[in-house]
């Protein structure tokens, strides 16, 4: 029996870690700047990772299997360094390990999040509701106008709130269900959200950041590859969350203006 | 040390039958050595009572920590906040809280006093727990002016966060208060049953007194922050 | 100084009518065989609604014969709506983390034992043990009442974020009475856990019997004493957050809905709420709860382990302290389930460091295990291979925790199917397994009959190699992107993640059927398994010292035990094998370190 286990535990964690060597089943690829060092992190992790589930799985069942129906005359022994080796062990192998990722996650996280967005960056704001995404280009003038929420309606289709007629600076924004931003321009991504909270995850962009109820934030990304990918929700927000979607079409500079023109012309 | 009210203590009679049955419940912190021996070992340790009081204080204290952060955070999250006036009866109410609890001290020492036996009921204790009683209770109704005083000024739970926060605090505050009624109400019935243990009446004292000083706690952060 | 007070602490007499004696019974033993009884009902619930979510998500447009019974308008045609599904999985993870992780392995073993292996008669306070329990139990009632109001339990998840938790009837179904039910359920239950754990506390601290200092607890005693330190501070704090979303729902208070929130083109009522606040709130006490899951499973399974090892663990102490580590780093940690919630991107590096930092503590935990394997005599039974399996599940799931906890990766990572896997390896599966490990282990003690070994061992493997199949993959899912709380997969780039998700359920349906073979052995059992002897395993702590089997109303007896020993002494020499029972005067091993 006890060999029987040591084997089952051999291969389900051989088993298990095939999908990951192999990549059946894993990120999209990447299509941002700021997205390589959390690749690499990732990668880091997984081998780190990876290596300390097979190692420890592989003792354990070799314990196991060693250990388990004794003869009658066999005695107990301790593990030659005792109870310090084991506590030596977790922080100087876990601890290096810890600290290494922590280290250089830092490096990941606060090229993501510590930097502000160029002065030259495309300006756009994502508004999400129950259950669809509304993007909102600021026109020729580069100013949002200012949202009233009690003129949201989406019987009328301001899903903004919008008075063209009294704020000047809403008079050429430009509203749209679909988000496109030209290829290898940083993109300056403000976030609202109109009732509950949500969240924008692009997988190939490796952006992911909810909506805060109440207080706008923003984001910056640049896309560096020609495409149409789907921007999903990730925070539960109703019934129909598993719906909320919309795409995200990284165009070329001429296309992207092609495209703005065409969406300013149905406004 | 501790006993039952209007029952010298029988210490001594006592310790010999402890390892009968029952007599050890209360923990014993003397460790026998392997070889069997036991050892005339002093192990005492305090009767449950006494160590649960400070458990349910620290969970009190959790809950009110909790609450305390979410008005800071909530007070920092919008720009909904408006001052808002205490009722003067809450200054009030502080003292009768601590009237209250000087007469649950004043029966506590009586009390004391008879249980070691140097005078045999003399005093009235359950006067002064009475007093502490009816006093606490004063103090509810006295919490419960203070909010049909803001509901006079318009000042309802939803208003605004100011009073939101006000009726939360003091509402669960008072429910503590209630609680400690309650137990007021045990410690008035155990002694007329003569089986008032000195833990239970040290743990409901220093809950009541622990009620004054969450109490002015409260009205600090309520003072400053509303 | 001892005293007639105290003398009576605990002390009652044995009851007579079926009442006092089943119902409404004043004995820890009861009380503890009435929590797994609560959790086993409360699992098997569970259970069922996660098959039902497994076959909706492998076929979306299936009809389950009878789904209809369940709900009014959720599953028109049989066939389960978008909100049905959400409703059920609020309902399982409910259920699961509180009424069944919770209650289990803490409540549950630790009401019948802890008492036992300190060497006293009951609980201190066994009125308030009792209300623990109906307490719980209203609770769990109230929660499953909300099955019956008009737009059914709430569909929040069992993280309830606000405001959508908060807005009421308007933020669509299931987000009207069933929300309030949920937080007066939690809020309930919250005050059940504050009074066991004050019971938990003191029987620890104040009614060890002659001898048995706090070094010579045995691991288990040690895993529900740091549990209930931590339910202490964790439910105090759960609690405050459930009123005031309570209030927030029915009163129209702002704490957590902000102003200018536009729900159906209607503006709420509401006002500069923060919506953070209930995250900080609900994770402070979110995070210590995974470890109130796991911290008495690590206790039952080391002891458990011990037990069948023939040999003690390489170093008790070092075994507590690193326990002990895991429950204060546990309220340090919370925010890493806030990585992109909008926190501060500093916070996030703040709380990403202690997050790793808790991976020491576990490793320590686990590498004691393992090196204490070294060298044993291991016995290979039910109870002990479950506790093995425990090992190997808190691992799997343990390596995952290094993603998670660095903010770069979890932008990735956040609100998979990776994390959902995470969490069920490491504190449902493997906090099952401990349950599992203990029931087999105590089951004897408990109920004075043995379980079926075959039947037991048949559940092990169905339980061991069906949980590595459903979980396993949802890393994979995760890694590749599929999002939780989706009841249906309509983004493009998921769709060839549906086979998958079709052998998931395929795993979910036979691991859970394999349960009810356990559920079966468990009855059967109970009445018709062979009668135990007092000490079926040669245990050393106390509850194998008690005078008959199930042991009598008070324990002990006429006479409370008086311990000589650690609490592990195996592998030595004596007149009763290779083993010391802490009563025994018996000069015992180079262990006793005391």
């Amino acid at each position: 029996m006890a060999k029987f286990f040591a084997i089952t535990i051999f291969v389900i964690a051989i088993v298990s870690a095939i999908p990951i060597l192999r990549h059946t089943w894993w990120m999209a690829e990447d299509i941002s700047t700021h997205g390589a060092p959390i690749d690499e992190q990732m990668s880091e992790t997984m081998a780190e990772a990876g290596i300390s589930f097979l190692a420890s799985q592989f003792i354990l069942g070799y314990f196991i299997w060693k250990f388990s129906n004794p003869k009658p005359g066999d005695k107990i022994k301790t593990f030659p360094g005792g109870a310090k080796a084991m506590v030596w062990a977790a922080f100087l192998l876990v601890g290096t390990e810890v600290l290494a990722l922590g280290l250089f996650g830092v490096k990941a996280w606060a090229n993501v999040y510590f930097t502000p967005p160029a002065a030259n960056a495309v300006p756009v704001e994502v508004q999400a509701g129950q259950f669809a995404f509304y993007f909102r280009y600021p026109g020729s003038d580069g100013r949002f106008g200012p949202i009233h929420p009690d003129m949201i309606s989406e019987a009328n289709q301001n899903f903004y709130g919008l008075d063209t007629d009294h704020d000047a600076d809403s008079k050429d924004d430009v509203v749209t269900a679909e988000m496109a931003v030209p290829v290898n321009r940083e993109i300056h991504l403000i976030m609202h959200s109109k009732d509950v909270g949500h969240s924008f995850f692009v997988p190939e962009l490796r952006v992911q950041q909810d909506f805060v109820p109440g207080m706008d934030l923003s984001v910056h990304f640049t896309a560096t590859k020609i495409g149409r990918y789907e921007i999903v929700c990730t925070q539960l927000c109703g019934l129909g969350h598993y719906n909320m979607k919309a795409y995200l079409s990284v165009l070329s500079a001429e296309d992207f203006d092609a495209w703005m023109k065409k969406e300013k012309a149905m406004q | 040390m501790a006993t039952t009210v209007h029952e010298p203590p029988k210490i001594e009679s006592q310790r010999d039958s402890s390892q009968s049955h029952g007599g050890f419940n209360g923990g014993g912190q003397g460790l026998v050595p392997g070889d069997g021996r036991l050892p005339a070992v002093k192990h005492y340790s305090p009767p449950p009572a006494s160590t649960g009081i400070w458990v349910v204080l620290a969970s009190i204290t959790m809950t009110f920590a909790a609450f305390t952060s979410a008005l800071i955070v909530r007070q920092g999250s919008a720009l909904d906040w408006r001052h808002l006036r205490l009722p003067n009866i809450l200054y009030v109410n502080t003292l009768v809280l601590f009237a209250s609890s000087f007469a649950l001290e004043m029966a506590r020492r009586r009390i004391r006093v008879i249980a070691v036996g140097l005078k045999a009921d003399s005093g009235k204790p359950s006067r002064w727990l009475y007093a502490a009683l009816s006093l606490g209770l004063l103090f509810v109704i006295g919490q419960y002016i203070a909010w049909a005083q803001l509901r006079a000024q318009g000042l309802y739970l939803a208003t605004n966060p100011n009073s939101s926060f006000f009726y939360v605090l003091t509402a669960v505050h008072a429910l503590h208060v209630l609680g400690g009624l309650g137990g007021l109400l045990r410690v008035v019935r155990k002694i007329r049953n003569s089986t008032l243990r000195k833990s239970t009446l040290d743990a409901t004292a220093y809950y009541w007194h622990f009620m004054d000083g969450l109490w002015v706690y409260l009205l600090v952060l309520l003072w400053m922050k509303l | 100084m001892h005293d007639t007070a105290h003398a009576h602490v605990g002390q009652h007499a044995a009851p007579t009518s079926f009442i006092r004696k089943h119902v409404f019974s004043l004995d820890h033993k009861v009380i503890g065989k009435q929590y797994y009884g609560l959790a086993l009902a409360a699992v098997l619930i569970g259970m069922f609604l996660s098959w039902l979510m497994r076959l909706h998500l492998g076929w979306t447009n299936l009809a389950i014969p009878g789904l209809h019974l369940l709900t009014k308008n959720g599953a028109p045609g049989d066939v389960m709506t978008p909100e049905f599904y959400l409703q059920l999985m609020t309902m399982h993870a409910t259920i699961m983390v509180f009424f069944v992780l919770t209650t289990a392995p803490f409540a549950a073993f630790g009401n019948y034992f802890l008492p036992i292996q300190v060497g006293a008669e009951d609980m201190p306070f066994p009125h308030f043990n009792m209300m623990s329990f109906w307490v719980t139990f209203v609770a769990f009632l109230v929660l499953m009442s909300s099955f019956f109001v008009s737009d059914g339990p709430t569909l929040g998840g069992w993280t309830q974020y606000a405001p959508l938790s908060a807005v009421g009837q308007v933020g669509g179904p299931g987000e009207g009475a069933g929300v309030v039910l949920w937080a007066l359920s939690i809020a309930i239950f919250c005050v059940g856990q504050l009074l066991g754990s004050l019971n938990f506390i003191t029987t620890t601290l104040d009614m060890r019997t002659r001898g048995m200092s706090l070094w010579r607890l045995p691991l288990s005693a040690w895993g529900w004493f740091i549990t209930s330190v931590m339910g202490l501070t964790a439910f105090a704090v759960l609690m405050p957050a459930c009123i005031l979303l309570i209030l927030d729902h029915v009163a129209g208070t702002s704490f957590f809905v902000p102003a200018n929130t536009v729900i159906n083109d209607q503006m709420q009522p509401h006002s500069g709420g923060s919506t953070l606040l209930w995250q900080h709130l609900f994770w402070f006490f979110g995070h210590p709860e995974v470890y109130i899951a796991i911290v008495p499973g690590m206790g039952i399974v080391s002891h458990v382990l011990i037990t069948n090892m023939r040999k003690p663990m390489l170093s008790h102490r070092v075994l507590i302290y690193a326990m002990g580590a895991l429950a204060v780093l546990s309220y340090m940690v919370y925010g890493h389930h806030m990585f992109v919630s909008g926190m501060n991107p500093v916070s996030s590096l703040v709380f990403s460091f202690p997050t790793l930092v808790i991976t020491i503590p576990s490793t320590i935990v686990v590498l004691i295990w393992m090196g204490s394997l070294y060298g044993a005599r291991l016995r290979i039974n039910s109870a002990s291979l479950f506790a093995l399996g425990f090992i190997s599940m808190f691992i799997a799931g343990g390596v995952s925790g290094f993603f998670l906890a660095q903010p770069s990766i979890d932008i990735m990572l956040h609100a998979t199917y990776f994390v959902v896997g995470h969490f069920h390896l490491v504190m449902g599966v493997a906090a099952m397994f401990g349950i599992f490990a203990g029931t087999y282990f105590w089951f004897p003690k408990m109920y004075g009959r043995m379980m079926n070994e075959t039947l037991g061992k048949i559940h092990f493997w169905c339980s061991f190699v069906g949980a590595y199949a459903i979980f396993m993959p949802f890393h994979y899912l995760g890694l590749a992107g599929n999002v939780r709380r989706y009841q249906a997969f309509a983004p493009e780039y998921m769709q060839h993640l549906i086979p998958l998700h079709k052998f998931i359920t395929i795993a979910a349906l036979f691991t859970g059927a394999a349960q009810l073979v356990f559920v079966y052995n468990l009855f059967v059992s109970r009445y018709k398994g062979e009668p135990a002897p007092d000490n079926p395993w040669q245990g050393t702590s106390l509850e194998w010292s008690t005078p008959t089997t199930p042991p009598p109303h008070n324990n002990f007896g006429d006479k409370l035990p008086v311990v000589y020993h650690d609490p592990f002494q195996y592998g030595v020499e004596s007149s009763t094998g290779d083993y010391v029972m802490q009563t025994s005067p018996e000069k015992a091993g180079p262990h006793d370190e005391a």
